[in-house]
C-alpha cells in the first residue's frame, strides 16, 4: 500500500524534473549508461522518470534524499520482481488509457501462462523477463525498427538465450531453432522481401505467453495463414495418423523452424518426403507418384507455352494477350500444389485440368503467331518478287529506249 | 512510244487534255530537263529517294490516323490495336517507323552529297537554305512522331529532349513550356505533338518543298566544279542524260528498291510496341534517343557539369546552335560571289562534320 | 543492238509485259494490304477505359466473378439485385487472385487468409494496401466496368 502510494507519488511528480537523469548523465562509465539509454525511450517521451520504476524522489538533487529507502527507492529490482513491476502500469487499463487507449493490458496475464513465467514463479531466474526482450532503459515501441522485438529483430532476441547451448543445457531442449529459422522461407520473406506479416518466433509461439504449440494445435497455428492447406489437411487421411506423431501435422513434412520453400521434389524423386513412409507400390505411394506426375505435366505445358510465346514475341509478333493469360495457368498450378494437402488425386485434378486447358490455348496462340509470322514472310517474298519484276521491266525499258535513240 | 492497239483513242484523250491544261508547256520544260553524267551521277538520286520516302510517310501516316488516338489513356492501346487487330496494321505501322528513319538517313546522304559535289554554290544558295530547313523539319517530324506511341522510351526521350530545350538562353523555359504544353510531359504534350506532326509540320514541309523543288527546276541539276572544269578545258559538252525518261526510270528503280527494303524491314524486324509509359516510374537505365539525335546526345553527356562558370548543357546547346548557324550559312563562306568554291575548306568541313556525327552516334550507341 | 535498227515487235511486247506486269503486280501487292487495313476489324475498338463484364443476368445476387480488364483481372461482385461492386482482383500481399466469399460477405484471398471488406479495405491478414476500386454501370442489359 505504502509502496503503491509512493509509486503513484513518483509518477505524479512535477513534469520535467528528473534529478536522477540529470545527475547520472554526468557520471562516468556504467553509472552513465542507463541515463543515456533512457534518453531515447518511450517512457521518457511520456514523461516518466527513473523513479517510476526505481522509486526514490526525482525532485531532489540530493542523492541521499533522491535514493533514500524512505522515499521508496528500490535500486536494481530483483529479476523475479520485474514482471510484476512492469505490470503495475501495463496491466492497468485505466492507467494505460491515458497514454495509449488501444494498447493491450494482458501481457502479464499471458506471461504467467508461458514457460518463462511459470519457471520464474518457481524461482528460475535464467528465464526471460520483460527487460530481456524489450530492453531495459531504452525501451521503444514494438513498431520502432530499433526495438529488439521489432519483427526483423525478434528472432535474434530469442536466439540470445535459445541458441546458446551452454546456457540452455539444464533445460534439455534444442538450440538449433534460430539457425534453422534463418534457412526458412519465412525468414527470407521477412528479411529480404520486407513482408512484416511473415511469421517470426512470436507468431507461432506467442510473445508474452510463449510456449510451443501442442501437437494437436500445430495445424491450427500454421492454418491461421495457410488456411486452404490446413482445411484440406484436416479432412485428409494424414490428419488422424499425424496427430499421433510427436511432432504433429504440418511439421512432419515441413519441419518446424527450417521451413523451406515447398517444391515438387517433396512429392517424388530422391528427396521425396512421401517415400519416407510410403512404399512405391502402396496406395499412398501411388497417389504421391500420380500427383507428382500431374503437377509435373502442367508445369511442363506452361513452360512450353512460355517458350513458344517468347519465340513469337521475339520475332516481333504481338502475343501480349496470351502471355497475360499464362498468369491464369500459373494460378492453377499454385492451386493444384496447395490441393496436394488433401492427399487425394481427384482433388488436384480440377485445377490441373483447368491449367492444362489454359496452357494449351496459350500454346496454340503461340503456334498461330509463328504461323502468321511465316505467312508475313511469304507475303514479303511475293511482294519482293513483284518489285524485282517491276525493276527488271524498268531497266529493260531503259535499255530499249536508249537503243532506239542510238 | 510503247506499242498499243488503242493508240488513236489514247491520242484523242490526250488532245482533249492538252487543250485545257498547261500540259504542253510542262512537256516542253520536262523534255529539256537533263542530268549531267559523271562518276557522281548516282548521288543525284537521293533527293528523289528522300521525297519518295516522305510520300510513303504521308500515305502510311494518313492510314494510321484512321485508328490512332492521341490521348495518354488511348494512345498506346490504339497502337497496340493497330499492331494486333487491324489487318496489315503491323505492316503500315512498321513501314511508317522504318521509313521515318530511312527518310532521315536519305536526307543526310542527300545533304552530304550536295556538300561534296558543291551543288550549294551560286546561284543555288536558296536551295541549300530551304534544304537545311527541310532537314530540320524532318528531325522535328522524327521528334514529334516518336512520342505518339506513348511507350516508356517515347516518354523519356521526349522528357530529355524538351529538358534540353530549356537550356536555350533567355527563351529556354518558355520554349520548354511551349513544346510540352505545360510544365511536364503529359497529355498536353501528346496532343500538341500530334498537332505538330500531322498538321503544322506537313504544312511547313509542303511550303519549303515547293520552294526547294521549284528552285531545282529553275536552275537544273548542278554539275560538280571539277567536271565543269574538265569539259571546259577539253572544249566538249558535258554529257547529259535526259531526266525523262532515262533518269526517271533509274529513279523509279531506286524507289522500288526502297520499297523492297521497307517491306523486308517491316516483315523481318517489326517495330516494337514497348511498354506503356508510366510518368511516375524512373527512367530505364541506358535510355537514349533515336540514332539521328545520338551525336548531340552523346556530346552533351561528355560535357562536364560546369565550364567557365556556365552550365554544361547551356554550353552544349549554344554550341549546337552555333554549329547549325555555321552549317546553314555554308554557301556564304564556302562559295565566292563569282560562283567558285573554297573546295578544300568545304570538303574538309563536310568530312569533319560527317566524322563527328558518325563517331559520336556510334559512341552514343555503344556506351 | 545495232544503231538505227528497230527492235523486233516480239521483243518489245515482252518488255511491255514485264514492265506492265511488274507495275500492276507490285501495285496490287501494295494496294491489297492498304485496302484491307481500312476495313474495320472484328473488334472495333481497343478496350481501354471500360470493359463489358457480361450480361446482367449472368451473375446472381451475392456472387462474384473474375473479368479481364485489359491486362488485369477484376473481381465483379453483385451484392444485391441492384448493388454491384468491382475491385482489382490482385491481392496486394503477394499478387494471388482474390475471390468473393458470399457466406461471410467479404473478399478473401486463399493464399494467406487476407480479407478485404466490400469497400476494398483490408480487414484481416497480411495485405498491406486496399484493393483498387472500379466503377460499375449497367447499360442495355450489360454490366460495364470502368476505371473510377
Amino acid at each position: 500500500m505504502r509502496r503503491a502510494f509512493l509509486f503513484l507519488l513518483a509518477a505524479a511528480t512535477l513534469p520535467g524534473k528528473d534529478s536522477c537523469l540529470d545527475c547520472h548523465s554526468q557520471l562516468p562509465g556504467d553509472l552513465q549508461k542507463p541515463a543515456l539509454a533512457f534518453r531515447d525511450s518511450v517512457h521518457l517521451r511520456n514523461q516518466f522518470t527513473c523513479a517510476s520504476c526505481h522509486g526514490g524522489d526525482p525532485n531532489s538533487d540530493d542523492p541521499q534524499v533522491a535514493m533514500s529507502r524512505t522515499r521508496g527507492f528500490v535500486g536494481v529490482p530483483a529479476r523475479t520482481a520485474i514482471p510484476k513491476l512492469c505490470a503495475q502500469c501495463h496491466s492497468n487499463p485505466d492507467f494505460m488509457r491515458k497514454y495509449n487507449p488501444s494498447e493491450r493490458v494482458d501481457q502479464y496475464a499471458e506471461y504467467a501462462t508461458s514457460v518463462h513465467g511459470q519457471r520464474l514463479s518457481r524461482g528460475d531466474t535464467k528465464v526471460a523477463v520483460c527487460v530481456d526482450c524489450h530492453g531495459v532503459h531504452n525501451i521503444v515501441p514494438v513498431r520502432d525498427p530499433t526495438s529488439p522485438v521489432y519483427p526483423l529483430n525478434l528472432p535474434k532476441t530469442c536466439a540470445h538465450c535459445h541458441a546458446q547451448a551452454a546456457y540452455m543445457a539444464p533445460y534439455k531442449i534444442a538450440t538449433d531453432q534460430y539457425a534453422n529459422y534463418l534457412k526458412s522461407v519465412h525468414w527470407e520473406e521477412l528479411s529480404q522481401r520486407g513482408d512484416l506479416s511473415a511469421p517470426n518466433c512470436a507468431t507461432c509461439h506467442g510473445n508474452h505467453g510463449a510456449r510451443p504449440p501442442a501437437v494437436s494445435s500445430v495445424a491450427a497455428v500454421c492454418g491461421t495463414c495457410h488456411v486452404f492447406e490446413a482445411q484440406l489437411f484436416e479432412k485428409s487421411p494424414h490428419q488422424p495418423v499425424f496427430s499421433s506423431l510427436p511432432t504433429g501435422a504440418c511439421v512432419v513434412c515441413h519441419s518446424n523452424h527450417a521451413i523451406l520453400k515447398a517444391t515438387d521434389r517433396m512429392l517424388s524423386g530422391r528427396d521425396a518426403i512421401c517415400s519416407q513412409c510410403h512404399e512405391p507400390d502402396s496406395a499412398g505411394g501411388e497417389t504421391a507418384a500420380k500427383m507428382a506426375a500431374m503437377i509435373g505435366s502442367l508445369q511442363k505445358k506452361i513452360e512450353a507455352a512460355d517458350a513458344i510465346l517468347g519465340r513469337a514475341r521475339d520475332s516481333g509478333m504481338e502475343v501480349s494477350d496470351a502471355i497475360e493469360r499464362q498468369t491464369d495457368a500459373r494460378q492453377s498450378l499454385v492451386k493444384a500444389r496447395a490441393n496436394v494437402h488433401a492427399f487425394a488425386v481427384p482433388v488436384i485434378s480440377q485445377p490441373i485440368q483447368a491449367g492444362l486447358a489454359i496452357a494449351a490455348e496459350d500454346y496454340r496462340a503461340g503456334e498461330n503467331a509463328l504461323h502468321e509470322r511465316n505467312v508475313r514472310r511469304k507475303g514479303l517474298a511475293i511482294s519482293l518478287i513483284t518489285i524485282l519484276i517491276a525493276m527488271a521491266g524498268l531497266w529493260l525499258t531503259l535499255q530499249w529506249i536508249r537503243s532506239r535513240r542510238s | 512510244m510503247l506499242p498499243t492497239q488503242r493508240g488513236s483513242r489514247a491520242k484523242a484523250v490526250l488532245a482533249w487534255l492538252e487543250e485545257r491544261t498547261a500540259w504542253d508547256s510542262i512537256r516542253e520544260f520536262v523534255s529539256h530537263k537533263a542530268v549531267p553524267v559523271h562518276s557522281g551521277t548516282i548521288w543525284y538520286a537521293f533527293g528523289g529517294v528522300t521525297l519518295f520516302l516522305f510520300f510513303i510517310q504521308v500515305v502510311t501516316g494518313i492510314l494510321l490516323l484512321v485508328y490512332y488516338r492521341p490521348t495518354p489513356n488511348d494512345a498506346y492501346e490504339s497502337v497496340q490495336f493497330i499492331m494486333t487487330r487491324v489487318a496489315f496494321g503491323w505492316l503500315i505501322r512498321s513501314i511508317h517507323s522504318w521509313s521515318a528513319n530511312l527518310m532521315i538517313l536519305a536526307a543526310f546522304v542527300h545533304m552530304f552529297s550536295v556538300v561534296f559535289l558543291h551543288a550549294y554554290r551560286r546561284p543555288r544558295e536558296l536551295v541549300w537554305f530551304s534544304g537545311v530547313g527541310l532537314l530540320a523539319l524532318a528531325l522535328a517530324f522524327g521528334f514529334s512522331g516518336y512520342l505518339l506511341p506513348w511507350n516508356t522510351i517515347s516518354y523519356f526521350a521526349t522528357k530529355v529532349g524538351t529538358d534540353m530545350a530549356t537550356f536555350v538562353p533567355w527563351i529556354g523555359p518558355a520554349l520548354g513550356r511551349y513544346l510540352r504544353g505545360g510544365n511536364a510531359v503529359g497529355g498536353a504534350t501528346l496532343t500538341r505533338f500530334f498537332g505538330f506532326h500531322v498538321a503544322v509540320l506537313p504544312a511547313l514541309t509542303a511550303l519549303l518543298l515547293l520552294v526547294h523543288l521549284g528552285l531545282v527546276q529553275k536552275f537544273g541539276i548542278s554539275t560538280p566544279p571539277w567536271v565543269q572544269e574538265r569539259f571546259r578545258r577539253s572544249g566538249t559538252e558535258i554529257p547529259q542524260m535526259p531526266f525523262f525518261p532515262d533518269f526517271f526510270l533509274h529513279e523509279l528503280m531506286a524507289w522500288y528498291g526502297a520499297l523492297a527494303v521497307l517491306g523486308a524491314l517491316a516483315a523481318l524486324f517489326p517495330w516494337e510496341l514497348g511498354e506503356k509509359a508510366n510518368p511516375f516510374a524512373s527512367a530505364p537505365a541506358g535510355i537514349r534517343p533515336e540514332w539521328y539525335f545520338l551525336a548531340p546526345f552523346y556530346t552533351l553527356k561528355l560535357i562536364p557539369g560546369h565550364i567557365f562558370g556556365l552550365e554544361g548543357e547551356l554550353v552544349g546547346v549554344l554550341g549546337f546552335g552555333l554549329l547549325a548557324l555555321w552549317w546553314v550559312t555554308l554557301p556564304l563562306w564556302g562559295g565566292r560571289p563569282d560562283g567558285s568554291v573554297r573546295m578544300k575548306l568545304v570538303t574538309g568541313a563536310g568530312v569533319a562534320l560527317l566524322a563527328y556525327l558518325a563517331t559520336f552516334a556510334l559512341l552514343g550507341y555503344l556506351r | 543492238m545495232q544503231a538505227g535498227e528497230a527492235i523486233p515487235r516480239g521483243r518489245r511486247s515482252v518488255i511491255f509485259w514485264i514492265l506492265g506486269g511488274g507495275f500492276v503486280s507490285s501495285l496490287v501487292s501494295f494496294l491489297y494490304p492498304l485496302i484491307r487495313f481500312l476495313n474495320p476489324p472484328a473488334v472495333s475498338e481497343a478496350a481501354v477505359n471500360e470493359v463489358v463484364g457480361g450480361k446482367v443476368q449472368d451473375l446472381t445476387p451475392n456472387s462474384g466473378k473474375i473479368v479481364r480488364f485489359g491486362a488485369q483481372p477484376v473481381l465483379l461482385i453483385r451484392l444485391t439485385e441492384t448493388d454491384w461492386r468491382a475491385f482489382s482482383a490482385v491481392c496486394t500481399h503477394l499478387s494471388c487472385i482474390v475471390q468473393f466469399d458470399s457466406a461471410r460477405r467479404v473478399i478473401w484471398c486463399a493464399c494467406h487468409n487476407g480479407m478485404y471488406d466490400l469497400n476494398g479495405k483490408v480487414i484481416a491478414g497480411p495485405p498491406p494496401r486496399p484493393l483498387q476500386e472500379y466503377t460499375v454501370n449497367l447499360r442495355g442489359g450489360e454490366v460495364v466496368i470502368s476505371r473510377t
